[in-house]
């Protein structure tokens, strides 16, 4: 009991949490703005918008997260000299949040392309015999049902935000939980168990009450029809 | 794929027309400028070097760099990846099952299992694997971990995915199943699981994209997959970022050939089974399964399999949506029939062997609600 204490006190494993909490939530705000933008280009009538927000989707939605982040530091800060700030850790920090919110809004935009895909044709149909415009369809009939309709996958994404966060190990983040936990475990073996039990069960207790707040949000809001 | 997408917007009259042609000449210029201000940036960074010159692209693209690092990188993934695949679909299909079977206790354990490695992050478990392996002794102890970590997450993941199959099938066929005398074991086993098994076939194969990017993962613990020997080659040459383009090209096309397959099979898959076939976006990690894949199937007005009646999905989960007791309790969106007992949760249903648990809830709220607020 004694040993296992003192792993909390010789390492800051909320800290370490705390770094995650950060990535994510920077990366959840970048990522939302970025995918709703996404979204946008991708459901509207000029297509040079649309094919770039497919193209871009495709790219990231079919490219590892791991080599977005190392291509972040070892390319984009490494070669092509893009940094956020002269102290090294911010400027990782910031480099995998960049890395996370690209590769989150093409998830965050295939969410809510599934929300609207809830709404039936009818609808649309419906608002074309009105004689409503694009906009006019979209912003007051078509999104406000697809983003009720999109908050099962969006609360999965932001799940997978969560436990991406981790990835920035990839990134030089060398103060988030995977990092300190690969530590810990090279220092004190003999509690290999224990330690890897702290940082499951961290994630378990973040990651639950979003699941049960994701479900009973998507069974609230559905249109039922 | 794009048909629910363009419904959006009719044909365009003359004076649509001629506003799309001048936003779409605006936002071409817009795109033109992004590609050259990278082009710009790539050719001359600051205080870097010329990143276009082939003198860094052409290690990263010559015969030795192919078979020297590329292409043992590749077989490196390819190896964990399908080792992973095989062993996560064994994994989901039995947890899976075991989520649904009669035994309270057998439920009560998978589930437990499931929804841990649905929750710890895929790199903390090949961390933890990498070390332990690494400490008992076991020879390539990065790669073991590797394919541990993907097993238990995609194996997780695919076992909900079984488990919401079974649940997302009509209710209609476990009440013909035990109408027809079936135990409800059996009911399980020869009615609903193979007919969740196709359903669940196309996210089955998104799920396998996730597996092959996640492979990727492995760098970090010293596994020597493409992305870790791409880096290694432009650690000799000081041109990561061609490398790690080269890299990034590979995974892409594999994935995105997968992620092909994944989307023409839901039309395929559509007449053969009475399950839900659309898939989502995001794996399902959310507790308690948290999906609109239902209301996007009664969108859509597909073809009945075998030429059968309407298809009818629940529009609501109760919690973990899935366990096969709930079947009495489940809302039909549409073909809704007022005078069913269903429609009226206060109805004392007559008690039947497999419903082992007490009224409980019931019902999620008055008899209108549960008519779907038609």
């Amino acid at each position: 009991m004694e040993a296992f204490l003192d792993l909390f006190r010789e390492y800051d494993i909320p800290g370490a949490f705390w770094v995650n909490i950060q990535l994510t939530f920077w990366g959840a705000v970048i990522s939302l703005l970025l995918g709703v933008i996404l979204v946008m280009m991708r459901i509207c009538p000029v297509s040079s918008l649309r094919g770039f927000a497919t193209a871009y989707v495709e790219f990231f939605k079919n490219m590892p997260l791991t080599i977005i982040m190392v291509f972040m530091v070892l390319g984009m800060f490494g070669q092509l000299k893009l940094s956020f700030s002269d102290d090294f850790d911010i400027n990782f920090f910031w480099l995998a949040v960049t890395g996370l919110a690209l590769y989150t809004a093409s998830f965050v935009c295939e969410s809510l392309r599934s929300g609207i895909n809830t709404v039936p044709m009818g609808q649309a149909e419906a608002c074309r015999a009105l004689g409503l415009s694009f906009w006019q369809s979209a912003s007051q009939v078509i999104l406000p049902q697809a983003f009720r309709g999109s908050v099962a996958p969006m609360g999965n994404t932001l799940i997978a935000l969560i436990k991406n966060s981790t990835v920035a190990a990839a990134a030089s983040v060398t103060t988030e939980t995977s990092s300190v936990m690969s530590d810990m475990i090279e220092f004190h073996a003999s509690q290999i168990l224990q330690i890897f039990f702290i940082f499951a069960l961290g994630y378990v207790i973040l990651i639950i009450p979003i699941g049960l707040l994701t479900t009973y949000l998507s069974n609230r809001l559905a249109v039922r029809r | 794929m794009n048909e629910s997408t363009s419904v959006l917007f009719d044909q365009p009259g003359p004076r649509g027309r001629r506003r799309i042609r001048m936003f779409n000449a605006v936002a071409s210029l817009l795109l033109v400028a992004l590609a050259v201000f990278v082009i710009l940036r790539l050719h001359n960074p600051p205080d870097g070097e010329n990143q276009l010159s082939w003198e860094l692209w052409k290690p990263a693209l010559d015969r030795e760099a192919w078979t020297d690092f590329y292409l043992p990188g590749l077989w490196m993934t390819v190896k964990a990846a399908v080792v992973a695949v095989v062993g996560s679909i064994v994994f989901g299909i039995v947890f899976g099952i075991g989520r649904l079977v009669p035994n309270m206790l057998v439920r009560a354990v998978s589930a437990v299992i499931v929804e841990f490695f649905r929750a710890v992050p895929e790199l903390l478990l090949m961390v933890f694997f990498w070390r332990w392996f690494a400490f008992a002794g076991l020879s390539s102890p990065s790669y073991w971990a590797v394919v541990g970590g993907l097993v238990l997450y995609n194996g997780s993941v695919i076992a909900e995915l079984v488990r919401s199959g079974v649940g997302n099938l009509p209710h209609g066929q476990r009440e013909a199943a035990l109408a027809l005398g079936l135990s409800p074991m059996q009911s399980l086993m020869t009615v609903e699981v193979p007919q969740a098994l196709i359903a669940m076939l196309p996210a089955t194969i998104t799920q396998l994209v996730v597996v092959l990017k996640d492979t990727a993962l492995g760098s970090i613990i010293m596994y020597t997959d493409l992305l870790q020997e791409s880096r290694r080659l432009g650690a000799m040459y000081f041109n990561i970022l061609q490398t790690l383009v080269v890299a990034g090209i590979i995974y892409f096309v594999l994935d995105w050939l997968l992620s092909r397959l994944a989307e023409r099979m839901p039309a395929l898959m559509k007449g053969r089974t009475y399950g839900n076939t659309v898939t989502e976006p995001t794996a399902p990690i959310a507790i308690m399964d948290a999906t609109n894949a239902n209301q996007i199937a009664d969108a859509q007005e597909g073809e009945r399999p075998y030429g059968g009646a309407d298809r009818q999905f629940p529009d609501h989960y109760h919690g973990s949506n899935a366990t096969t007791d709930h079947w009495q309790h489940a809302h039909y969106s549409h073909g809704h029939d007022r005078n069913h007992p269903v429609s009226h949760p206060q109805h004392p249903f007559p008690k039947l062997p497999i419903d082992r648990r007490e009224t409980g809830k019931g019902s999620d709220g008055s008899p209108d609600d549960s008519a779907g607020a038609v």
